[in-house]
């Protein structure tokens, strides 16, 4: 799996992608962490108006065999979340860096932290 | 559990199949390859080729051996006809399940049982203390065999190709030894899906002989190799148990709602017959759970241990829960208080992670295959 040099990673899996001229940014889970889960059932999402805040949880991801936390990589406020994704969470596991995002950020402070796609690939194995 | 974890004959296959392994009761097992939603899917409605190598067989031979399993078991054993097999339990003196177990008479004297992996070492055990009086030897075959099976609609029409054994004569928990893809089997009519299949016990170093020769033969069919996540989702929606789960030491075969199992008629004695009695007749007089089914009407899916709830107050717990593939929804087994226990109960619900998620309570199975 090739993990797209134009995203950041978290070590939690998250990408994020640059922000456009509105200062707002895509989230999703990386293909690794879609592998590891399995088959996504269920997703939930911040909802439109919540903030979020770096490194701490906001929705869930509910796979066959377990419920993992999302974490978000980036702090700021939630302006879109993927109601593809609520509706066919399989998407996450098809298409985890295109049709399977999971929200959009108007970023608040600009992330630390992050990782380039060559040290997340290194970081993931 | 401290040793490495064993790996099957086939380990080196799954490896190249790109399988995510995981470990199951100390072995090194395929979890799925792909999708664990295909693969139940394909098991549904073609076939899928598992290899479930961690199973335990114990063998029994000698001219008491059919006495010796009424004793240990539950089950009238020695009634069983040479070639049939049958699904039985192995209690504790106070009648508290060690372990399911599946039970072939493959001759007059001899006869194999098959262990769950996590009970293996238990039941090997208590077998050889509980034969102990009987002419009849008990020897521990685990590493003899490997099992591979293949599950779904389309299994028969599939080993039909590779064997010239009767399997038209085969009927649903009967055996039969045999030859598939010129590789000696022990061929069963059994599995742990909910369909129509085999489980092929053969030698080890004819697994992947054997394993190849299936796929090849199914691959117009459609059959795709499974793993243990899927096998898990196929038998919770046959509502057949899983130790550790349903099943535990401290449930009898009655509080299952298994008590079919316990064979109160046969000759001799065996080992929990006085702790059953009393529970088959708490079972009747006053059962304090039953174990139910239930249905989610929403997508967050129930998991083992969590809290049955009737107006906020704990009335029975998850044993068993998943998203199924075949309902679209997700799906659960759960002991439940007996007055919230019966089909259509309203206001049952299930304590996900703080919220109460409303449930339909079912009689199991959510799925049976049509015959």
């Amino acid at each position: 799996m090739s993990n797209p040099q134009q995203l950041r990673y978290s070590k939690e899996h998250e990408w994020l992608s640059a922000a456009d001229a509105d200062g707002v940014a895509t989230v999703g889970i990386t293909e690794f962490a879609a592998n590891a889960l399995g088959d996504v059932v269920y997703a939930q999402l911040p909802a439109v108006g919540d903030t979020v805040t770096a490194g701490e949880t906001c929705g869930e991801l509910e796979s066959t065999k377990s419920v993992s936390d999302l974490y978000s990589p980036v702090t700021g406020e939630v302006v879109a979340a993927n109601q593809d994704v609520v509706d066919d969470p399989a998407l996450v596991n098809s298409a985890p860096f295109e049709g399977g995002w999971l929200f959009k950020v108007k970023i608040a402070d600009e992330p630390a932290d992050l990782l380039s796609a060559d040290e997340y690939t290194d970081f993931a194995g | 559990m401290t040793d490495a974890p064993r790996r099957t004959a086939l380990d080196a296959l799954h490896r190249a199949l790109g399988a995510t392994m995981t470990d199951f009761a100390g072995w090194d097992m395929p979890l799925r390859y792909g999708s664990e939603r295909d693969e139940h899917v394909a098991v549904r409605t073609r076939a899928g080729l598992f290899d479930l190598s961690h199973m335990g067989e114990i063998t029994l031979t000698g001219p008491e051996a059919g006495r010796a399993l009424d004793h240990a078991l539950v089950g009238n054993i020695s009634a069983l006809a040479v070639g049939r097999a049958r699904y039985t339990m192995i209690c504790r003196e106070d009648g508290g399940i060690l372990d399911d177990l599946i039970v072939y008479r493959l001759g007059e004297d001899e006869y194999m049982v098959v262990a769950n992996a996590s009970n293996a070492q238990v039941v090997l055990d208590a077998l050889t203390e509980r034969a102990a009086g009987f002419e009849a030897a008990v020897r521990d075959d685990r590493e003899n065999y490997a099992l591979i099976a293949v599950q779904g609609p389309a299994s028969p029409a599939i080993l039909k190709s590779v064997t010239d054994a009767d399997l038209d004569g085969l009927k649903y928990y009967a055996g039969l030894p045999g030859t598939v893809a010129g590789v000696p089997a022990l061929i069963a009519r059994t599995g742990y899906t909910g369909e129509d299949g085999f489980e092929l016990f053969v030698a080890p170093a004819d697994a992947e002989k054997l394993w190849q020769a299936l796929t090849e033969a199914g691959a117009d069919a459609g059959l795709v190799p499974c793993g243990l996540s899927c096998r898990d989702t196929l038998r919770l929606e046959a509502g057949m148990p899983l130790y550790g789960h349903e099943l535990t030491t401290a449930t009898t075969p009655f509080d299952a709602g298994l008590g079919r199992v316990v064979k109160f008629d046969k000759a001799g004695d065996f080992v929990g017959r006085e702790a059953l009695a009393a529970a088959a007749e708490r079972a009747e007089s006053a059962p304090p759970r039953k174990l139910v089914g239930l249905i989610a009407t929403g997508r967050r899916v129930p998991r083992a241990g969590f809290a049955v709830t009737v107006d906020g107050a704990v009335v029975g717990e998850v044993t068993s829960g998943a998203p199924s593939p075949t309902l679209g929804k997700p799906i659960a087994i759960a002991y439940v208080d007996a007055a919230h226990a019966t089909p259509g109960t309203e206001g049952v619900c299930v304590d996900i992670r703080g919220t109460h998620e409303p449930y339909e309570v079912v009689a199991l199975p959510f799925y049976k295959r049509a015959r």
